[in-house]
Formats: C-alpha cells, structure tokens, sequence
C-alpha cells in the first residue's frame, strides 16, 4: 500500500488568522501567569491578615504565633525537628515502599485467578475500613515501635494500590486479550506486555493517593505511640510541645508536615507525568 | 460482461478458477452462544489458497462469529475446522480487529513487532520483518510514532501490518474499514486490493457492505441472521487489476445488484 499520511502531518495545528493567533497567545500566556499568581497572592495575603491580626490583637504566643514566628521558630527549633522529620519521612517511604510491592504483588495475584481475588479480597477490604487509630494500640502491643508504625501506614497506603492495580490489571482491551491468545503468549507475557502496562495509569493514580496516605498512616500511628512516650517522630513533637505549651513549635512541626505532604503529591504527579506523557489521555493537551 | 456464479444448492461446491487446495475447511461449524443463542448454523465453507472470501451479512447473522471460530478464539459447539496442511502454529493466523486494537503505550514499531515479541525474537531479529510490514502498508515513516498521533485510517493500517509481519498462512479481517469514513475507506480497499494482487494472500473478510465485497473478493459467502446461517455463495470473477475504473464500471453495477439481491433473500429468510 503506497500511502501518503491520510490526514496531513499529526497533531497539526489549526491555522488561523495571525491576529487571532497572537490574541490567542496572549490570553494563554495570561492564564499561565494567573494560574501561579493568584493562589500565591491569595495565601499571601491571608499570612499577612494573620501577622496583622495577631499583632493587632496582641494574641498571645502560646494561643495563637504569628507566621513570623512559627518561621523563627522553624529555624531555631532546627535540631529538634530534623531528626523527627527524618524519622517521620523514613517511616512513610519504607510504608509506601512496601505498599507499593504489596499491593502490586497482591493485585497480580488476584488478576491471575477470580478465585484469589474472591477469597481474598474482603481482608484488603477489613483492613481499609477500619480506623487506624482503633488498630495501632494493639500493634503497639504486639511489635516494636518502629515496626510498629510502619505497619500502621503499611495498612492505609496499601489498599489503594492494591484496589486500583488490580481494576487496572482486569481493564485491558479486550480484544488485545484476543489478539495475544491468539498468538499464543504464555500467562507471564500477557501479564508483562499488555497487563502492566494497561494497569500503569490506574496504579500511578493509587500511588498518588496511597503517598499522602502514608503519611498520614504514619503521623497517627505516631500519635498512638507518641501517648506511649516511646517515639520520636513530628507527631510526637506536636504532641510534646503541646504538654509544655509551646505553641509555636507546635505549628511549626505541623507545616513541616504539610510540606512533607505537599512535596510527595508533586513528586508522586510529576513522576505519574513522566510516566504516561507519551501516550496516555490524562497527561496528554487537548488538542482543539 | 462479467457475472457471479451463483451456487445455491451446492454452497461449498462455486470455486473461483484461481483457487488452490483448501486451506481451511469448516464442515457443518454450529455455534450456540452459553444464553442459548444460536449464532451459527450448520456453516459448511472451504477457503483455497489464494482466495479472497467476503463473509457478507446483516448484524447477527454470526459472520464474525464464524471468523472467530476459524481463528480458534472460541471453540464451535458443532461440526468441525480442518486445516488440511500443518495445523496453524502461532503466527500462521493474522487477524485484524473491526478497532485497530493497538497497545497505546508501545509505539508503531513495537505493536507490529508485537507476534514476533510474543514467538521470542529479538527487536533487531524482527526488525527487517516489522519494517516490511510497515513499508507494506506505507508507514515506514512513522514507526517511531504512538498510536494517539495517526489519524485513523493509520491506525488501522498498522493493525493490517501486524497482521502481515508474520507472514501468516490465512489473514482473517473483522469488518476492519467499518468505522472509517468512506474516502479513507476506499483508499485502504484499493491498498489492500494491490497488495492482495501482488502476494494472493488467502483472505476472509467480514463485511455487511455489499459494494465493499463486490469490490475485493473472489468469493462472496451471504449470511441470514436468527439462525445465522450460509444462503448462497457468489463467485465473483471480475478480472484483476480491479481499480477505480471498476469500481465506477457498469459490470461492478451488476456484480453489485446480484449481491445486494442475494442479501435481500437472505434478510427475507430471517425475517
């Protein structure tokens, strides 16, 4: 078959009048600035209303501190809270780490037989519901408390890997299915060329979920030990500084985690971008 | 003037001139679907060596079935398939999707490399067959593209590319050109017309479009719905090359007319 491409050259662009082009531009190029200026001018000058309000006021320090001095109080506060933050974020990759193998180890299990997945399935869902807090004491008693928390954010960040793998590893294209047994592909080929990688998208979109999960799996397993005096992490400082009163401190662990939270989301979305840019819809412009 | 044999009694019995042995041979093929839906019924079809077969039928009349069955997805429940050869070993059946059916993730080199991937051979072994492939249907340039970036008469284009790079023994085509529009469909039957004339593939093609079969195939097999079900075959022996002109011929007018007219007895039977 002798072809030139049926429709032109891909993905081109429509032609339009230059005027409208550069007008177009200019709105999008307004929009970009929009998008990052607004929200930060937005947060801004919330801050400054709260400085104002707590100097105005003369709000005291351990009821309420001011930005300026939770900052202040980050940096002096330094050597206490790094150790906490390295303990806090140790414990919420190696959780997520582990979910991660888990719930994609479990969802492949379940996708090789219904049977599996059937028999298997409600534990995952016991598990999911119910509240960690209710369950953490009773680990606390069994293991350590290191292996303790871990388990604790094991069990939050896993099931939404494991839920949406296995919908990913059941939602390739039926007739694709077709096509690989009908040119004989064995179980391990049909799994490693057409079963993960139709299941990335839906799993990147669980990792997403479970890393924020994680961490908060981690902070209340923390709080369920912190009561024991037998941790170290930042939930423990908030915990500690709110038995001396020391308010700043308080808040200042507490936007160290929000930090924390914030940077695994865009690691977490930047790393689901790089994955699916090439083809899939979600990280793909619409093109009209 | 050309005419279709017509061969209503003896269905098995019209043979093209051009045909050789039987490839494959269905001998009373039934198919009852697990709600108790008889899709198909009693088919008896040989398909020769270098034929090119239109199964051509409205909705339901179980002509993809009957594809399915030749292509061993799906067992029949009655009657038997014979491959007079070799059994068909991997890669000896092409099939190509009424969809194109392409992974979205790997890219046009990779989906066409994907039944030799599945046999064990290696990129750079099957690299000189994928760019055959690809050349075949004219999409050498764009075997670094994903399937998003081409318009769908590509898309299906690499799908038939698919099919072809293992050089398969019978190349079976499920209403492949239904959903494209008709300028582009037409475009694809006169390439795959040339391409059957230089390599007389063995063809089955499933179609509800009468003009489409006229245009391609050497034999028509017209199917009835509820039960589906063979009425007549029609050998069409309107001489290759076929092209543009045949398609605007009066002798393509006629071909026509007596296979829409076999389509209409078969539609009355159902009804």
């Amino acid at each position: 078959m002798s072809v030139q491409a049926e429709s032109g050259p891909p993905l081109a662009t429509p032609t339009a009048e230059p005027q409208s082009v550069d007008l177009r531009a200019r709105v999008a190029r307004r929009d970009r600035t929009l998008r990052i200026v607004l929200p930060l001018a937005i947060l801004a000058s919330a801050l400054i209303g709260w400085e104002l309000a707590v100097w105005y006021f003369e709000v005291r320090h351990f009821i309420l501190p001011a930005p300026s001095l939770i900052v202040t109080t980050l940096f002096t506060d330094w050597p206490i809270l790094a150790p906490s933050l390295v303990k806090t974020l140790t414990i919420t990759f190696a959780a997520l780490s582990v979910a991660v193998l888990g719930g994609v180890g479990l969802a492949i299990l379940f996708a090789q037989s219904k049977w599996v997945e059937i028999s298997f399935f409600p534990f995952a869902v016991i598990l999911q519901v119910t509240p960690i807090i209710a369950i953490a004491p009773l680990i606390l008693i069994w293991v350590d408390s290191t292996p303790a928390l871990l388990i604790c954010a094991w069990i939050v960040a896993f099931f939404p890997i494991l839920s949406n793998t296995t919908l990913g590893l059941n939602s390739a294209d039926h007739n694709l299915r077709n096509l690989f047994e009908l040119y004989g592909a064995s179980r391990w080929q049909t799994l490693r060329y057409l079963r993960l990688p139709a299941a990335m998208p839906y799993f990147l979109g669980g990792l997403r979920i479970a890393g924020g999960l994680a961490l908060i799996g981690a902070i209340v397993a923390e709080f369920a030990a912190g009561s024991a005096g037998r941790s170290s992490g930042l939930a423990y400082r908030i915990l500690e500084s709110s038995y001396r009163l020391n308010v700043p401190r308080m808040f200042a662990a507490l936007l160290l985690i929000s930090i924390t939270g914030i940077l695994i989301f865009l690691v977490l979305s930047l790393l689901s971008h790089l994955l699916l840019r090439k083809w899939h819809e979600s990280a793909l412009k619409r093109e009209n | 003037m050309t005419d279709l044999a017509t061969a209503t009694d003896g269905i098995a019995g019209a043979v093209p001139a051009s045909a050789g042995a039987p490839v494959v041979s269905l001998a009373h093929v039934s198919k009852r679907f697990s709600n108790g839906t008889l899709a198909l019924q009693d088919m008896s079809l040989d398909i020769r060596k270098g034929d090119f077969v239109s199964l051509l039928g409205p909705s339901g009349c179980g002509k993809s079935t009957a594809l399915r069955i030749i292509a061993g997805l799906g067992d029949a429940t009655g009657g038997r398939v014979d491959w007079p050869g070799d059994k068909p070993r991997r890669g000896d059946i092409g099939f190509v999707f009424q969809e194109p059916t392409l992974m979205p993730w790997a890219t046009v080199f990779d989906n066409v490399w994907l039944p030799r991937r599945l046999d064990g051979v290696s990129r750079q072994a099957a690299r000189a067959d994928v760019e055959d492939a690809l050349d075949m249907v004219g999409l050498s340039a764009f075997s670094g593209s994903y399937p998003r970036e081409l318009s769908g008469g590509m898309k299906m284009r690499v799908s038939i590319a698919r099919a072809l790079v293992t050089r398969p023994k019978i190349l079976l085509m499920d209403e492949p050109f239904a959903a494209l529009d008709e300028i582009t469909r037409f475009k694809l039957n006169d390439d795959l017309l040339e391409l059957w004339e230089q390599h007389h593939w063995t063809v089955v093609f499933v179609t509800h479009s009468v003009f489409e079969s006229v245009y391609l195939s050497s034999r028509i097999v017209v199917m009835a719905a509820r039960p589906g079900r063979v009425t007549e075959s029609l050998v069409n022996d309107a001489p290759h090359p076929r092209g543009e002109g045949f398609r605007t011929s009066e002798d393509y007018a006629h071909l026509c007319r007596t296979a829409s007219d076999a389509l209409h007895r078969a539609m009355e039977a159902a009804a």
